[in-house]
């Protein structure tokens, strides 16, 4: 993040480095005899105890306080609660029920399921999006001009679509009244994985393994091209000729790659890994549709389980609160790494 | 997204002068190879997309043959003209009612955010004060933050408020969450007007409010482009908390919903479902289009220092 509060080069021309910058900025150009309104008072009274830039920030410390910050302590909250129809309605009164909630998770063996599927399929997808990314990034930059705005056009176009589109496109593609992907491999010869025994396959209801063999595909499709334009931008930054000495020196294309560009590039890469392993971690929309909308309890992921405890009838806040909470911590464990990485760079500086 | 830094970059030493000659029969060669690793990228890229078009202009008969053919032999705009009419979905409403809901909570969003997020970019990149550097770690923590966690006590807050079914609650729970990132992004716009132009003009005698609206404001343009870029994508593809508050009132579902709804009654109307996203799709793609040059300077620039 460039620093340009500070390395900004010396003020050319007329003034010459004002000592303070934010101040002198926002003075009134000179107020002269008007007499002293209570606006003028207001701000002086800023200025001098230097309020502006907190009174720039109480919009969105209100927003991100109470829309985002206090729910999630609210979660906390309502994780050592039974809270379900009657609380909510106001009809019974809230009961604290100390760490029942959470015992009665861990006890269950959904939670165990639906936990391993999270990690099993971030791991999956995030190392697929990264390859897959990266792969493409690097055919971007090898690619001539008209030819690179092609593909990165077509990606632009997936990383565009809306996330319900390409859910419900996906499970129409794998759909197995009509849906190409069975046909397709209905009609493929058996050394190739295919056969009959494709057609009418049913990838939502035969259990974890088909449906998130097509979330894997609907995720990477969507993910690839944020990751590739970002190793797109980041190749563009390394010297030409690094790269020409490197294959003089003889180093083939994957030599060089993990010789000169990986190094080069491992902050961005230690980014987008962490990035991406929020984002993966728990995806809920595509779940959500290409699980059937629900009730198929062998596929829920943590995200799915936690909104299937909380809202389905009889709702029970409590539980999915406490399951929420278990999802939020290791987000913000992964998060502390991430903020780590950036703060190291120099990004909030 | 954001704050991806720029990698360290030694000097080139005195070899980078010296180039390789490849013959020339390698280099076509390598040519054909890259160009058709392209071509089935592309393709494989777009295929879902196109596949959504062709069934959207496939009468019901196509749909299930037994050889599916990518394009349809009698095209139809009759899904198009069923969901328009709100025969489709067997609501009633028509597609127009749920697109003028989501323009209406996506421009909102996106007027919101901007004008809160520009507000803090000023003071982050401008000042110089207590708490800049834990705010800003602040923002990083926060855009992690799970919403489908939020949704769960979101949704018991605004039901005590009677505010589900409610498109307003919505544009506040949008903007809140596109907040961090437009802030995260927008600091490095305003961070990049030299201040010189302001001090010139503050010495010419422009107050602030003047500084604001003719210099910063233009200066800033195209950053607050590229961030309303991610509002507006928030708000338009957001899934989570409309299918949650929006429940009994149909004439108040965003698109997102309207598809979901139409997915969900298990029909099998492919035509029309596949029409109703092609339809729901269309805008943002198009935004996409019109706004990718700037959008991706936006984001390197947010995403890669220099």
């Amino acid at each position: 993040m460039a620093d340009t509060v500070d390395n900004r080069p010396p003020a050319s021309g007329r003034l010459a480095g004002p000592a303070n910058p934010g101040r002198r900025r926002l003075s009134p150009p000179a107020v002269g005899a008007r007499p002293a309104t209570t606006r003028d008072r207001s701000g002086h009274f800023i200025r001098r105890h230097r309020l502006g830039p907190y009174l720039l920030l109480v919009p969105s410390l209100i927003g991100i306080g109470l829309i985002l910050l206090w729910p999630t302590v609210q979660i906390g909250i309502l994780s050592f609660q039974n809270y379900g129809l009657g609380q909510v309605s106001g009809a019974a009164p809230t009961q604290w029920v100390g760490f029942s909630n959470f015992t009665n998770i861990l006890t269950d063996s959904e939670f165990w399921l639906a936990l391993r599927i999270t990690v099993v399929f971030a791991v999956v997808v995030v190392v697929l999006t990264l390859v897959v990314g990266t792969l493409v990034g690097l055919l971007l930059h090898h690619l001539g001009r008209r030819m690179a705005t092609f593909v990165s056009t077509a990606a632009l176009l997936a990383w565009a679509t809306p996330v319900v589109s390409a859910s419900v496109v996906f499970f129409w593609l794998f759909s197995p009244d009509g849906g190409i992907v069975d046909w397709t491999l209905s009609k493929l010869p058996g050394w190739l994985g295919g056969g009959a025994h494709w057609a009418g396959f049913n990838w939502t209801t035969s259990g974890a393994l088909p449906a998130y063999t097509v979330l894997t595909a609907l995720v990477v499709w969507m993910s690839f091209p944020f990751i590739a334009v970002t190793v797109l931008a980041g190749l563009k930054t390394i010297p030409a000729e690094l790269v020409d000495a490197a294959r003089v020196d003889g180093a083939g294309p994957w030599r060089s790659f993990w010789r000169v560009t990986y190094p080069l590039m491992r902050p961005i890469f230690l980014v987008l890994l962490l990035l991406s392993i929020i984002w993966d971690f728990g995806v809920f929309t595509q779940t959500y549709f290409i699980t059937g909308e629900l009730g198929n309890r062998d596929e829920y992921n943590l995200s799915l389980y936690a909104y299937d405890k909380a809202f389905t009838m009889p709702p029970s806040y409590g539980l999915g609160a406490a399951l929420a909470l278990v999802l939020t911590i290791i987000l913000l464990l992964i998060t502390v790494g991430y903020v780590r990485a950036s703060v190291r760079q120099g990004a909030t500086s | 997204m954001t704050a991806l830094p720029q990698a360290r970059l030694p000097h080139p030493g005195p070899r980078a002068t010296h180039r390789t000659r490849r013959r020339p029969a390698r280099r076509v060669a390598r040519r054909a190879a890259l160009n058709g690793c392209g071509v089935i990228v592309a393709l494989v890229t777009l295929f879902p997309i196109l596949w959504m078009v062709s069934t959207a202009v496939k009468p019901a008969s196509e749909l299930f043959s037994l050889t599916p053919h990518p394009l349809p032999a009698h095209p139809t705009l009759g899904n198009f003209a069923e969901v328009m009419n709100g025969k489709a979905a067997g609501l009633g409403i028509s597609f127009w009612v749920f697109a003028r809901n989501s323009l209406f909570v996506t421009i909102s969003t996106v007027l919101l955010a901007s004008v809160i997020s520009l507000l803090a970019a000023v003071a982050v990149a401008r000042f110089r004060f207590r708490f800049r550097s834990a705010y800003l770690v602040m923002l990083l923590i926060v855009q992690m933050l799970p919403p489908q966690a939020m949704v769960i006590s979101l949704f018991v807050d605004f039901r005590g408020l009677g505010l589900l079914d409610n498109l307003g609650a919505l544009i506040l729970i949008y903007a809140a969450q596109a907040l961090p990132i437009s802030i995260w992004m927008l600091r490095n716009f305003v961070a990049a007007v030299p201040k010189d132009v302001e001090e010139a003009a503050a010495i010419d005698g422009a107050g602030p409010a003047r500084i604001f609206w003719r210099i910063l404001l233009p200066l800033v343009a195209p950053g607050l482009v590229a961030t309303s870029t991610f509002s507006f994508i928030t708000a338009w593809n957001e899934f989570i908390f409309a299918l949650t508050f929006l429940g009994t009132d149909q004439g108040n579902y965003t698109l997102p919903i309207y598809v979901q709804y139409f997915f969900g009654r298990g029909t099998a109307d492919w035509g029309g479902i596949m029409a109703a996203s092609t339809l729901y799709t269309i805008p943002v793609v198009v935004f996409f289009l019109i706004v990718q040059r700037r959008m991706v300077g936006g984001l390197v620039a947010g995403a890669v220092k220099g």
